[in-house]
């Protein structure tokens, strides 16, 4: 019975799994974008621009690598309600480095990844030797880091980044902005490392199913540090991008962030269960967001109000995959 | 001395005490059944020798070698492979994956070791048409499958890679009569290569059948070992159950 279904399974289910297939993206989330971006420029003159559209992705690409760092720990099953919080004590950090310090960017720039990827580092060591939930370990995170972000900068914001730092987040090469390159290139290494190698596809095998990853002789608890590290260090580097692009170290940068990149992951596709989620998918999640953002903007709407969208979006994206889900399961 | 030979394993769970000096051996191209009551303890043995559980106390070697301080993917790599009673898949995945989880093949380009897709999908696929089951596709994810369909995945991962043990846990627990026998001339084949088998069933009719000799676990220790030849039902069930009850559970599993 299910195999005569599939043969006559008709051109939208052929689209859908042409398009997973092929761009590793859902069919519903391209159309949702295209959707969006077709409704703002009926609604606002100024949407349909180059410069707008540089804008959109400018903003995007911060967000966009929280994203991304957000598909691999929830791919792998885990959650990161930390990165927002990682994000702002990075760049702080990096401040502090370059300017406070005065020691020069290149040492600046390392010091953004590294304060992310420790802070990811003992995320994923209390997760896995501690046997306390993700959950609770990167919201006990998004206190401390915060923290200390806040003690390092003594609560002020750090301007005047080393020039060359400023570069990486204000420099225009070929007029394309230097975030859009660094969150373009990242997200394409990151897609191969997810898509095409052992570490990421063990990475899906462990959320789907840990007990098939142990038994498979996969070293679980070593990977999921390893993740949780990349994932710091991946907000790290969104500390960077949003710090030199400010020109400032600033202790609050980053605030709820973690709603939107996580939001972004799983509209993109990411189970939020783990065992499913692309890079590709969740760069389009990431462009919905973006688009949706500067719409609201672009309209005059409250930046209340957009909070409020955008755990809307959440709740939404969530529920539509588990109905979808549901209706697969159902006989 | 035998191809694994496994001495004195002892096991608790917290409070509860599974396992007290379990002993167990299989010699190359054998094939072993062991039997027991609910609980008793088979899964929980024969996850020690996989290394998915530590043992408390003893010892495990294959082909003389000591393996107790390997990791799980270090056995297999020995050649221990087992058939999880729970079938351990993962079931987003595709047949392919799931069969080659854990040991993909890679390509080296510019340097960088990617995983070799095409590779895994062709050698799947063979196995599949080697096991002649029956899968309505092999780039379907697992969880899509019957449970029969998901058995053969599970069986499929077990001998695709030259394994020299293959355990197997209620191997047949989900399938339709005519896949029962496959899964039995599958352990007949297997044993003409010399492959060693470890069969965990309640279904004693094909223990009985298939196996060179039956290991009885009880009380947490192996309170038999007989040579099927030389065996009947009533023996085996009596071991099992231990005497009391023993005629009515006898007479009820030679007409099962
Ligand atoms: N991970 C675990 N944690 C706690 N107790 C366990 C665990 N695994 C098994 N046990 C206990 O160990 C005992 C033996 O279980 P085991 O699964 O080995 O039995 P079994 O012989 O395979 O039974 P069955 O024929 O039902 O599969 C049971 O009492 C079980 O409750
Ligand atoms: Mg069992």
């Amino acid at each position: 019975m299910s195999s005569t279904k599939a043969q006559q399974k008709g051109l939208w289910s052929r689209l859908q799994a042409g398009s997973i297939e092929q761009l590793h993206v859902r069919l519903e989330s391209l159309i949702v974008l295209l959707a969006l971006c077709a409704l703002m420029s009926v609604l606002s003159p100024f949407f349909l621009s180059v410069s707008n559209f540089m804008n959109i992705l400018l903003a995007t690409s911060t967000i966009g690598v929280l994203a991304i760092a957000a598909t691999f720990v929830i791919g792998a099953g885990g959650l990161d309600l930390s990165l927002g919080s990682v994000m702002g004590l990075s760049g702080v950090v990096g401040a502090y480095v370059g300017v406070t310090m005065g020691l020069p960017a290149p040492l600046a720039v390392l010091a953004c990844i590294a304060a992310g990827a420790l802070a990811g580092f003992v995320n994923g060591t209390i997760i896995t030797r501690a046997f306390v939930p993700a959950f609770i370990v990167t919201l006990g995170m998004l206190g401390i880091a915060r923290g200390i972000a806040l003690v390092i900068s003594d609560g002020r914001v750090i301007y005047g980044l080393p020039s060359a730092m400023v570069f990486i987040g204000q420099g225009r090469p070929f007029g394309i902005p230097m975030p859009v390159i660094i969150f373009v290139v990242t997200a394409f290494i990151m897609h191969c490392l997810l898509a095409y190698t052992r570490f990421g596809r063990h990475t899906l095998a462990i959320g789907d199913s840990e007990n098939a990853a142990r038994s498979a002789g996969i070293a679980v608890d070593w990977q999921r540090r390893l993740l949780y590290t990349l994932s710091g260090a991946l907000a790290g580097l969104a500390g960077l991008l949003f710090a030199a692009r400010i020109n400032a170290g600033d202790p609050t940068a980053g605030l709820t962030y973690e709603l939107t990149a996580i939001t972004a992951a799983i509209i993109g596709g990411t189970n939020l269960f783990g065992g499913r989620g692309s890079i590709l998918g969740t760069m389009v999640g990431a462009l919905i967001m973006g688009v949706l953002q500067n719409g609201l903007n672009l309209l005059a709407v409250q930046s209340y109000y957009q909070q409020m969208a955008i755990g809307a979006v959440l709740i939404l994206a969530v529920f539509i995959d588990q109905y979808q889900v549901r209706k697969e399961t159902r006989v | 001395m035998s191809l694994l030979e496994v001495s004195g394993i002892e096991k608790s769970f917290g409070a509860v005490s599974v396992l007290h000096g379990v002993d167990f051996s299989a010699d190359a191209g054998e094939v072993v059944g062991l039997v027991g009551d609910n609980g008793a303890g088979k899964s929980t043995l024969m996850k020690i020798i996989t290394g998915i559980y530590t043992a408390d106390a003893g010892a495990i070697t294959l082909g003389g070698e000591p393996l107790m301080h390997l990791s799980p993917g270090e056995r297999r790599a020995m050649g221990i492979e087992m058939i999880y009673q729970d079938l351990a898949l993962a079931r987003q995945q595709d047949v392919a994956s799931n069969i080659f989880l854990g040991r993909e093949p890679v390509r080296s380009i510019l340097g960088i070791p990617f995983v070799d897709r095409a590779m895994m999908k062709a050698q799947a696929q063979q196995m599949i048409d080697r096991l002649g089951a029956n899968l309505p596709a092999i780039n379907r994810n697992v969880g899509s499958f019957s449970g029969g369909q998901q058995q053969t995945v599970a069986i499929a991962r077990a001998l695709t890679f030259d394994p020299k043990v293959v355990i197997m846990d209620e191997p047949t627990a989900a399938l339709a009569v005519r896949e029962v026998q496959g899964v039995l001339d599958l352990i007949r084949q297997l044993k003409e290569q010399g492959i060693t088998t470890v069969l965990i069933s309640h279904r004693l009719n094909d223990v009985l059948s298939v196996t060179d000799r039956i290991v009885v676990l009880r009380h947490g220790t192996a309170a038999a070992n007989l040579v099927t030849a030389e065996t009947d039902m009533a023996e085996v069930v009596s071991a099992i159950v231990g005497g009391a009850g023993m005629p009515d559970a006898a007479a009820h599993e030679a007409r099962g």
